[in-house]
């Protein structure tokens, strides 16, 4: 037995199984994170002093370059596929990679400079929701790297047998992708600059 | 609009096909099944077990209602020190056991049952797909529920107990109270809630995508649209609850102060946190979620009747096109009454009246649905089966629990009514003779298309005049009670006020009603077992309905249909003038 619109589009939605799935699960993770920057205004609004310059604005602002990039060699591994490049395809996937992967080290030495200063996420209300939005944040990052390691390793066999559905894959975990690089260009300004 | 072809030749290429995954071991054939059926089969099993145990905690606070401080019979010496001394409830058991009852019968229950079960096991056959749109992700659902279930379960082992803030863990209590039950809580919810999500995305994409050739959005059953409109309310309102989960588990692990105020002293100590949280946020988040969550309870329900109000009618829908419109707008506006739970919190007239508003607006596609449905039943000649019987005494249960709402959706009535035994007749009107009364309905419905049986007729109609009569007796006390002004939450139902006096004795009739509610379950139960080895054998269409489920064989094998179903007309179209039977299926193609 074997579902239907796997891979090709239904005529009268012109979407995907898979596509369909992904824009759903965006829509529940915009109402996740929408409730996070909710709490964030209001505990904000309603705080009598709101601390400034306590996190590091070079360190963040390389953190929104290189997911900005790793967003566009995303888009880039998905368009060799569609030129039939699968060398290049690989380089780009890997480069999302690797750049997703400095992303973590970067919030790994912001983490333990706060927390080595005694600034865990007790200290203030403002760490609080410092660290659980760039932590739920980084748990999207670690989710999308295990997707694309699978995708470079496992998972790369489906390229020789069904081409199509491999590239409707990396479709799928580039719009992930934008995702998570859209929730920081949101985080990256809100907890930095502001 | 144009229909699209579902490839035959991919779903239905030779009836061997479908054989050879007939072959799979034990395990995975019923265990670590991707089967919609038999996930939804998992669910509705794991979904009654809940309820029958959620229904056992019920009973042991309707014992210490009745009679306060008198040692439980039976059970009460196994309960332990920590719980029952002696097998006298102690306070913080009766908060765990209403914090317990409320959050197993919703999360583990009901939901899972209606949407979980009846979802995954009739939505899939309605629209004639062979199958979910991604079945390892509704295998992967039922597993996450299932582990959120264990957990939740688990919480009662230690000492301390489970959570006991009540089901809505208002914040800064149930952060403040000390124990790990709270966060056995909130762990077990983010399980839960990561199941609705998985399941919902399934269920959204399963009906555009797969429904089958000639099913037009306005042809589907009623049913396939109220889960539908359930999945995005899941969809949408549920990660909210998620990152209000996430926030509460903060402040109870790491120390973080979303949800405590600055200035916050415990038994005449400062509490040591940061300070400047908004215990009210978490009432925002929280009901943001639950006001949704209601509607999650009721419109499967809705749809379950409504299939089985046309079947037995034998004519169709009366308004079907306004049921449709009227439940797509109660999806909309059931995000935007939540604070309708909050008008003791002070939050200012303007709130109030927008909130009361829209709490009136969203009454109205409610009562559209209800009168349809009781509109069908105008001049019909009815088959009194077991199922049209909980089906047609959801119509007034139902009723009275949304006009008991009506008061507590006003303010000025809401704040005389607010957190008394008025508001937990209300609800449990609407989910227990509502919601519960239409599963039972889509038990007896669906069983024979599960099974192949039918249930006993006369084991059935016992359970639900039994039932009938006991869940009014438990329920509708508690208007007289809440109307005199006794709490909810009481764990002696508030026996030193003078003005429970006049209303106390209820209690013990309540408790006298509850269990002979339990003892009549015991007949379906009996019914639903015995039914499996001896039932009636019955041939696919049983019941002599239109639409597509009936196609499919009882029980429908692996990939669900024999050829690829094609609709060719509305979903209930019974008693046409001029057909040869008194039913004209949908797929059954018009004589030339």
């Amino acid at each position: 037995m074997n579902i239907p619109y796997t891979v090709e589009e239904r005529p009268d939605s012109g979407l995907a199984n898979g596509k369909l799935g992904i824009w759903l699960f965006l829509a529940s993770e915009v109402m996740l994170f929408g409730a996070l920057f909710s709490t964030y205004i209001i505990l904000r609004t309603g705080a009598t002093e709101w601390p400034h310059g306590e996190l590091s604005v070079p360190l963040g602002a390389l953190n929104t370059v290189l997911l900005i990039s790793s967003s566009v060699t995303m888009v880039m591994a998905w368009a060799m596929l569609k030129l039939h490049n699968w060398g290049r395809h690989r380089l780009y996937l890997l480069a999302t990679f690797a750049l997703a992967g400095i992303f973590l080290v970067n919030k790994y030495f912001e983490y333990s400079d706060h927390l080595a200063r005694g600034e865990g996420p007790s200290h203030s209300t403002f760490l609080a929701i410092y660290f659980t939005l760039t932590g739920l944040h980084g748990l999207h990052i670690v989710g999308g790297m295990v997707v694309m390691a699978y995708l470079l390793g496992p998972g790369a066999k489906l390229w020789k047998q069904n081409p199509d559905q491999f590239t409707n894959r990396i479709e799928y975990t580039g719009l992930y992708w934008h995702f998570v690089d859209l929730v920081w260009i949101f985080l990256f300004p809100v907890l930095y600059l502001l | 609009m144009e229909q699209p072809t579902t490839p035959p030749s991919v779903v239905y290429e030779h009836a061997h096909h479908i054989d050879a995954h007939e072959e799979l071991g034990w395990w995975r054939k019923y265990v670590f099944s991707t089967d919609h059926k038999v996930i939804g089969i998992q669910y509705a099993i794991t979904g009654l077990l809940f309820l029958l145990f959620g229904f056992g905690l019920m009973m042991l606070m309707r014992w210490q209602l009745a009679y306060p401080g008198k040692p439980i019979p039976l059970i009460g010496p196994w309960l332990g020190q920590s719980r029952a001394p002696m097998g006298i409830m102690l306070p913080e058991f009766y908060n765990q056991l209403g914090a317990m009852h409320g959050t197993i019968m919703v999360f583990l229950g009901v939901v899972p049952l209606a949407v979980g079960g009846f979802g995954n096991f009739v939505m899939p056959l309605q629209i004639g797909a062979p199958d979910m749109a991604f079945p390892k992700i509704n295998m992967m659902s039922y597993w996450v529920y299932y582990i959120g279930g264990v957990i939740m379960l688990a919480s009662f082992f230690p000492t301390t107990g489970a959570a006991q803030s009540g089901w809505t863990s208002y914040t800064p209590l149930s952060v403040i109270t000390a124990t790990s039950g709270q966060t056995f809580w909130l762990v077990g919810m983010i399980f839960l809630i990561t199941s609705s999500l998985l399941g919902s995305i399934n269920f959204i994409t399963t009906i555009v995508q797969l429904r089958a050739k000639g099913l037009s959005y306005m042809r589907l059953p009623f049913f396939v649209w109220a889960q539908f409109v359930t999945s995005f309310l899941l969809l949408l309102a549920f990660p909210p609850l998620e990152a209000a989960g996430i926030l509460q588990l903060m402040d109870k692990v790491a120390g973080t102060s979303f949800f405590l105020p600055s200035g916050l002293v415990i038994s005449g100590k400062p509490l040591a946190v940061a300070g400047q949280g908004n215990p009210l946020l978490w009432q925002h988040l929280f009901w943001f979620l639950a006001h949704p969550e209601v509607y999650v309870l009721i419109l499967p329900a809705m749809g379950i009747v409504s299939e089985i109000i046309a079947n037995n009618t034998r004519k169709p829908l009366w308004g079907y096109k306004a049921l449709v419109y009227s439940v797509v707008f109660l999806g909309f506006m059931s995000f935007i009454v939540w604070a309708h739970h909050m008008f003791m919190t002070g939050m200012g007239t303007t709130m109030s009246a927008f909130f009361q508003t829209t709490t009136m607006i969203i009454s109205i596609p409610s009562v559209v649905i209800l009168t349809a449905l009781l509109l069908s039943l105008w001049g019909a000649s009815i088959r009194f089966t077991t199922p049209m019987l909980f089906a047609l005494a959801f119509l007034p249960m139902f009723g009275i629990g949304g006009l008991t709402g009506l008061p507590l959706g006003l303010a000025p009535s809401d704040i005389h009514l607010h957190d008394t035994y008025y508001v937990i007749g209300h609800f449990h009107y609407v989910v227990a003779p509502g919601t519960i009364f239409a599963l039972f309905a889509g038990i007896y419905h669906w069983f024979p298309k599960a099974t192949g049986r039918k249930m006993n007729e006369l084991l059935g109609k016992l359970h639900f005049w039994g039932s009938l009569v006991c869940i009014n007796l438990v329920f509708m006390p508690m208007f007289i009670q809440g109307l005199a002004g006794m709490n909810r939450r009481m764990y002696d139902g508030g026996a030193q006020y003078a003005h429970n006096q006049g209303v106390l004795h209820w209690n013990v009739v309540q408790g006298y009603a509850a269990w002979g509610l339990g003892l009549f379950q015991i007949f379906f139960i009996i019914n639903f077992f015995m039914s499996l080895k001896w039932g009636k054998a019955v041939d696919k269409n049983p019941w002599e309905a239109t639409t597509l489920e009936w196609l499919a064989p009882s029980p429908p094998g692996h990939g669900n249909f024999l050829t690829e179903p094609i609709v060719y007309r509305a979903p209930y179209e019974y008693s046409v003038p001029g057909a040869a039977k008194d039913f004209s299926p949908q797929f059954e193609p018009e004589k030339a």
